[in-house]
Formats: C-alpha cells, structure tokens, sequence
C-alpha cells in the first residue's frame, strides 16, 4: 500500500460485491459435492490461464466515464517517467465478475485472488500493478465474510491453520518486496504458473 | 488515499512526509494530498500490526500445543469438525484462557479474521471525515455484511 499502487475507491466500490459473493458460496460450501466444485474451479483456472497469457498489459485509459466517472474511480500509476493517469473500463462487468469471484473464494475458502487479478485487469482494463495490489486490499475482506462462517461450523483446525497462515504470510512478506522491483511479464508469467499448477491440481483431484 | 480527484499542486505535504522505514525505489503519487497519504498509511498500519499480532498469536499456540503431552498423531486424511469449544469466540477465548495451545491458535485466527473488518470500519470513518457521503455508505455495506457473517449467519 505504501508504494502507492492500491486504488482504494476501487477496492472498497467491489468489495460489496466480494463480500455478499463470499457469503452467498460459503452458504454454497456447505451444501455442494465438494468434488463437483473443485473440479468446475478447475477448468475455470485453466481457463483464466488461457485470457491471462493471450491478452497484453492493457494501455491505460486516462478518461473515466459512466458509473467510473460517477464513483470516482480513476487514479494514478506512479511509474519512473511520473505519474501516469488511469480509469477503470465496464465497471458493471468487473463487478458482476468480482461477485463470482467472491462467491468462489467463499465456496472453496480461497481468496481467488487471482479471478481477482483477471476481472480488474481484463475487464476493467487497470494497470497490472494496480490489478494486483488492489486485488490484495480485498482479499482480507472478502476471506473474512466467509472465515466466520467456517468457525462457527468448525470447518477452521487449528492444527492446520497454524502451520499454513505462518508459511502464507513469510510468503507474501517476501513477495511484497519482490513487487516493486519486478517487471510485469514476469508477475503475469509466475503468476500464470501458479494458477495452471492450481487448476490441474483441483481437476485431479475433483475427478479422483 | 484516493487519487482520483483533481488537487492543487500548492497543498502543504503533497509530496508526502517521509515515512516509510526502508527506501522505496518506487516515486509517490503526485495527486495525493496529506490527508490522503496519512489515511492509507493508517489504514496500512492497521493491517500490519492485525497480521503480525496474529501471527505472534498462532505462533505462541503452536509452541504452547506441541509441547503439550496430549499429542496424538495428525489425521489428517479424514475431514471432522473441530470440538465444539473451538467454534464460537466466546468458547475459544476460554479455553485460550486456560492455555490450550489449540484455543490460542483459534484466538489469532480471530484477530486475523476480525484485521480486515478493523480497516473497513476505519474506512468508513475516513470517508465520514472527508464528507464522502457515497463512500460511507458503500462501506456500511461492506460492514454490515462482515458482521452478518462473523456472527455465523448463513443464508
């Protein structure tokens, strides 16, 4: 947040639909053949793979018009050559997007940071950087609609949970440093890795 | 924090205060103003002290239940609920009080789960103090639906 990449209006205008996503799919969660779920998750990782690595870095648009211009959600990329302005494109799509994307990471009990990331920068057309932090900014809020859900239904064992959010978070510490000085075609290629790794995974293990 | 107004460039601390704890090659927004840059460093901050609270938490749990005698070997192949004492704040808070290790854990999950809901609520107040009248209400929301959550409602 302190490098300046998070566009806060962005984040807190979509965490309403996150969030009523997240617990719209913990509500899901509980009634669903869990294999049938990560195996549909699956494809659509694969999937997002597919849109991630076909389409560029989009070139930011600097003028915010409709519901953009009217929620304000236009901002400032600041680069080494200064700051460069710009705006969100089809904001009810990424909307409409984000609330799936909440309504997964509530059904399957990820932060789907990554459908995140490709409604932010494939539909509203946002800087990868930008993309990237502010999706961060939101997973908390929209993992804490549904982790009270998951507590009250004892779905949280500690002695699972100690070791991975210890793991997550020396993790995500050194990433943040990473950020800041790495290129984007790097980010959106390890970034593309991971979530073709998560979806063969969730297929393989859906259809055992 | 929000860098979509238009700011005069004359605005006392628009090229923020010297803040950060370690050099950052990356050049800061020209847009925002102080009011701004202190927000999200608030905001920044809260988030940072909620995480790293957690962890210290979850990992005093984690030493205090592994040197606990009542060790069995880890199942984890089958799914099962976890005790009933471990899935309501109240329960977990007392039996943390007891200093079960598991329980300790359990409480800083909670304050994980509870340092988002911290930063929306101090959004909320930061977009009262702005005026921002559509964005605190768009926060509210926000709010409303985390606590209709925490409290374990399902739909």
């Amino acid at each position: 947040m302190r490098e300046g990449f998070t566009n806060i209006r962005i984040g807190m205008f979509l965490e309403v639909g996150t969030t009523a996503g997240a617990i719209v799919g913990a509500a899901l969660a509980t009634r669903l053949p869990p294999h049938v779920i990560e195996t549909v998750f699956g494809v659509v990782l694969l999937v997002s793979v597919y849109l991630t690595l076909r389409l560029r870095e989009p070139e930011p648009v600097p003028r915010a018009t409709g519901l953009a211009a009217r929620l304000r959600l236009q901002g400032t990329l600041p680069t080494p050559e200064g700051p460069v302005p710009y705006a969100p494109q089809r904001v009810p799509l990424g909307f409409g997007i984000m609330t799936v994307a909440g309504a997964l990471s509530g059904l399957l009990g990820i932060g789907s940071g990554a459908v995140k990331v490709l409604a932010l920068d494939q539909a509203m057309r946002l800087p990868f950087k930008v993309s990237t932090t502010t999706s961060n900014f939101m997973i908390g809020v929209t993992a804490a609609a549904s982790a009270g859900i998951y507590l009250h239904r004892g779905f949280i064992d500690p002695a699972i949970a100690a070791p991975v959010m210890l793991g997550v978070l020396a993790g995500s510490l050194t990433g943040a440093r990473l950020l800041t000085v790495a290129h984007s075609t790097v980010l959106r290629w390890v970034f593309s890795g991971a979530i073709l790794a998560l979806g063969i995974e969730m297929i393989v293990t859906g259809l055992r | 924090m929000m860098n979509g107004r238009p700011h005069g460039p004359a605005k006392a601390g628009a090229t923020g205060g010297p803040t950060d704890e370690r050099p950052l090659p990356a050049p800061r927004p020209a847009t925002d103003d102080g009011s701004d840059r202190r927000m999200q460093l608030a905001i920044g901050s809260i988030l940072r002290i909620g995480v790293l609270l957690a962890a210290a938490i979850v990992l005093t749990g984690a030493v205090v239940w592994l040197s606990g005698a009542a060790r069995t070997d880890a199942a984890f192949g089958t799914f099962h609920g976890v005790a009933p004492g471990l899935t309501t704040v109240a329960g977990v808070v007392r039996d943390a009080a007891r200093l079960r290790g598991e329980a300790i854990i359990q409480v800083g999950l909670v304050v994980l789960i509870l340092t988002p809901v911290a930063r929306v609520a101090l959004s909320a107040v930061a977009f009262a103090l702005e005026r921002d009248r559509l964005y605190v209400a768009l926060t509210l929301i926000v709010l409303a639906i985390l606590l209709f959550g925490l409290t374990g409602h399902t739909l």
